[in-house]
């Protein structure tokens, strides 16, 4: 089976961030940087995948020159070679338009399956996966809890994780685009073996100007204000007798915050 | 890829001689290899480990092996350091001492790691005959064997060679029969197989590759320790032990070369197990004194407070230097050999036994430090095993003790500098005449535009400092020097707070010439440190000074003392408040 996984390089969750002085985002210059979660997840699935039916793993993954680290990270745990279309700019930023780029690139690449993480940790727009689904033509389902693949006859049954504690399972001919959940199974570790062997496989790197994508028709999104959730301590205390303070309670809950 | 250093220094020579910047190791060099590994083992540390670390520490011993088995079967870990011939990965060797520096924050996991594959492993890999290696290191490499090392009696710890267990060839020649009780042997309740010291014949000092499962070979209970306790610590009792006639490790009656050249690997890899456990130590101070309040405040924002996290977090920083700097020269050296040739290989690594013995004493040292300060901050609750640090402080202290007492490793670092420099190895007489004809010479101003200027003025003063007390000594004991061990001890702690400031302030030089946005901190904390190292060799240098020579001559010698020592008052306070400030902004050691 030929899988493609995309991976993106967002900035260490457990970094203490810090808002730019612009006010529309955050300071990247201190900043360490991992795969994000779901991404792992995905490339995990691409990997017991590669386990069960043979094949290869492709890294595909849109970002700055920084993001080669966690790419050689993924080819490490081990992916068999990536490709990295530099946006060093940090031109393209809506999911839609990430989609329409890799989706370009992805015309010149075979495959069976495209993993992508259900959503990212920095944006969460959880769209990427279903847009370039959608231009490249393919089927696709989001938030897979596992994959059973039939390669023979070229199709793939996924768990989707839905409302209140729901699951459906969909059967998709491939090629298909599959969006994983986080949290789905044990993410291995990048073995010294893989560590070592890591450097020697390739990491493709494609520049964005050398693509014929035209992203003048995607809407842009204009960031405005980010900021830190403000932190607020409100007390009230009820007066009266026990019957008195529950009637006011009642009355806030329905009226004030609306919970009822 | 970070360019590599040169083994431009001989063994010892940092005593003598400047160093550029450029030819010292520091962790900022590590290539991206050496970082993915280091994220990989602390995500193993941090996942596998911790979580189960109340079970580990109650000496579930079936989960400690289970682990082992796991962090070679995922990780590849036990395979570091055998060569890729016998199935292993033979990575150089900052890799496998970064890898002890991650695992250290759980001490009895790391021992028990560490024993299998330094003194447990590493003596196949640098003595075995071709057959014992293809027999035995893949199955180490692959974690199917676990290996312990058996060296201590109980009538010879540090004397070592005073072995009382024999070796007796039997009368068919097939095997040897060993005879002995071995104390304190780490791994012994699970390991598969020993290496095991004994005399051939009552006289020569051997070692042999013992089977567990070989007839004879018996385990004794668990000892109770005071620290690392989820490590497996028992006697091992040979009694008519039947081990096959090829299992002889290296030459009979050169067993010394073996255990004596294993322990001054693990001696370096030690020092950064300790930089390891320290940094999980100041992390979780760093946490806690944010959070804990009195008077109405976080302790953390007390100086009291500010000057301890201040002061572990330099001593770490200085640690980490040392360890690093004599690791990088050990694999500098090692490139320029052949590795599959173990007698070169340990060559490589012998060159620098006095840097391995330092950074042992003086890791070892910063770590009981760290430790105790630890449980300080943490007051009451760093009294109760509710809380990490009363484990790091009772695991700390053993450090000290095995791989070589640090009492004996003082009296090594200045007999081995004697002895290379008495076999021509190292031109320490000529450096020391140098300086008693410079004595009445007067220092060039400082450049007050330099950076470091006096720091870099304080290491070559300290070096001069400690040439002059030290041949001094030399001069007035001679051979007899060996026999005067507190003046041998003093001399090695002077010649250690020499290498510790010089491989800061190298570091911190090579830092800014690559340039980080917190160079002034860094600058900061190599001054505190130097300025406080120096009035410890001056104090040192005293101690011998009042023995070794009186009168006149003792007064000049004085005066020399004194200039050598001299240097300006900083306003540490401040600095310290600058790096305590630094730490607890970003919650972690992330110096």
């Amino acid at each position: 089976m030929k899988l493609l996984t995309c991976l993106k390089q967002i900035p260490d969750r457990d970094t203490r961030y810090e808002i730019n002085a612009a006010g529309t985002g955050i300071k990247t210059s201190d900043l360490t940087f991992e795969i994000s979660e779901c991404d792992e997840y995905s490339l995990e699935e691409s990997l017991k995948l590669r386990e069960e039916h043979g094949g290869e793993v492709a890294i595909l993954t849109l970002g700055p020159q920084r993001a080669e680290k966690s790419i050689r990270k993924g080819l490490a745990m081990g992916a068999d070679r990536a490709i990295l279309v530099r946006d060093d700019e940090g031109k393209v930023t809506t999911p839609h338009a990430v989609a329409k780029v890799l989706a370009e690139v992805l015309k010149e690449e075979e495959y069976d399956l495209i993993l992508t993480g259900t959503q990212s940790d920095d944006w969460s727009y959880a769209q990427t996966g279903v847009l370039l689904a959608e231009l490249l033509g393919l089927p696709h389902a989001t938030i897979v809890m596992e994959i059973r693949a039939d390669p023979a006859q070229k199709k793939v049954k996924a768990l989707r994780e839905m409302e209140s504690g729901w699951f459906q399972w969909v059967e998709l001919p491939m090629p298909a685009v599959l969006t994983i959940q986080a949290g789905i199974s044990q993410i291995r570790y990048a073995s010294l073996k893989g560590i070592m062997q890591a450097k020697k496989k390739e990491i493709r790197n494609v520049e964005l100007s050398d693509l014929n994508v035209d992203l003048s028709s995607v809407p842009e999104v204009e960031v405005l204000k980010v900021y830190f959730p403000v932190v607020e301590k409100k007390a009230e205390i009820l007066q009266g007798s026990t019957a008195e303070v529950v009637e006011q309670l009642v009355e806030k809950l329905k009226k004030e915050a609306k919970v009822i | 890829m970070a360019a590599e250093v040169q083994a431009k220094l001989k063994g010892g020579e940092f005593l003598i001689t400047a160093s550029d910047p450029q030819d010292v190791f520091t962790p900022e060099d590590f290539t991206e290899e050496h970082q993915m590994i280091a994220q990989m083992a602390q995500q193993f540390m941090e996942r596998e480990i911790l979580p189960q670390c109340e079970r580990i520490e109650d000496q579930d011993l079936d989960l400690t092996v289970e682990l082992l088995r796991k962090a070679a079967a995922e990780l590849d870990l036990l395979a570091i350091d055998v060569p890729q011939k016998y199935e292993g990965l033979g990575l150089d060797k900052p890799s496998s001492t970064i890898v002890a520096e991650k695992l250290s924050r759980v001490g009895s996991f790391a021992i028990s790691y560490g024993a299998h594959c330094g003194i447990g492993t590493l003596p196949i890999v640098y003595f075995g005959t071709e057959e014992q290696k293809q027999q035995y290191l893949p199955k180490l490499a692959k974690g199917e064997l676990l290996a312990a090392y058996a060296l201590t009696e109980a009538t010879s710890g540090s004397d070592a060679l005073a072995a009382k267990s024999t070796a007796v060839l039997s009368e068919d020649k097939k095997s040897w029969v060993l005879n002995g009780e071995k104390l304190w042997i780490t791994n012994a309740g699970f390991a598969d197989l020993f290496i095991v010291f004994a005399k051939v014949d009552g006289k020569d000092f051997s070692a042999f590759i013992v089977e567990r499962k070989f007839a004879g070979v018996q385990v004794g209970t668990e000892e109770k320790k005071m620290g690392i306790k989820g490590s497996s610590t028992c006697i091992l009792l040979l009694e008519n032990a039947r081990v096959p006639v090829e299992n002889l490790l290296g030459e009979k009656g050169k067993g010394h070369k073996i255990a004596l050249n294993i322990l001054n690997i693990g001696r370096y890899k030690l020092g950064a197990g300790c930089v390891g456990a320290a940094k999980a130590a100041i992390g979780d101070c760093l946490s806690y004194a944010g959070e804990r309040q009195q008077f109405g405040r976080p302790i953390a924002e007390f100086g009291a407070i500010q000057e301890k996290l201040a002061e572990m977090a330099i001593r770490t920083w200085i640690a980490e230097s040392m360890a690093y700097r004599t690791v990088g020269l050990i694999d500098a050296r090692l490139r320029e050999v052949d590795v599959d040739d173990p007698g070169q290989a340990l060559k490589a690594i012998e060159e620098y036994a006095v840097e391995c013995s330092i950074v042992k004493v003086w890791c070892t040292e910063m770590l009981d430090f760290v430790v105790d300060e630890a449980v300080q901050i943490f007051g009451g609750n760093g009294y109760s095993q509710e809380y990490p640090v009363e484990r790091y402080y009772r695991d700390s202290r053993i450090n000290r003790i095995f791989e070589g007492t640090n009492e004996i490793n003082r009296l090594l670092i200045t007999g081995m500098l004697l002895r290379r420099a008495k076999k021509g190895e190292l031109a320490l007489m000529q450096a020391t005449e140098q300086i008693f004809s410079e004595l009445t010479s007067f220092p060039e101003e400082l450049d007050p535009e330099e950076k470091l200027a006096e720091e870099k003025r304080i290491v070559e003063n300290a070096k001069k400092a400690t040439l002059m007390v030290a041949g001094l000594a030399s001069q007035k004991y001679g051979e007899a020097l060996t026999d005067e061990q507190e003046v041998v001890m003093a001399a090695a702690d002077m010649i250690m707070e020499v290498h510790g400031m010089e491989s800061g302030l190298l570091r911190v030089l090579k830092i800014a010439q690559k340039g980080s946005k917190d160079l002034e901190l860094y600058e900061k904390l190599i001054r505190c440190y130097i300025h406080d190292a120096i009035d410890k060799i001056s104090l040192s240098g005293k101690k011998i000074l009042g023995s070794v020579c009186e009168g006149d001559e003792q007064r000049t010698y004085q005066a020399a003392l004194r200039k050598f020592c001299k240097h300006s008052l900083l306003n540490s306070i401040s600095m310290r408040r600058n790096i305590a400030g630094a730490l607890l902004k970003a919650q972690e050691y992330n110096l």
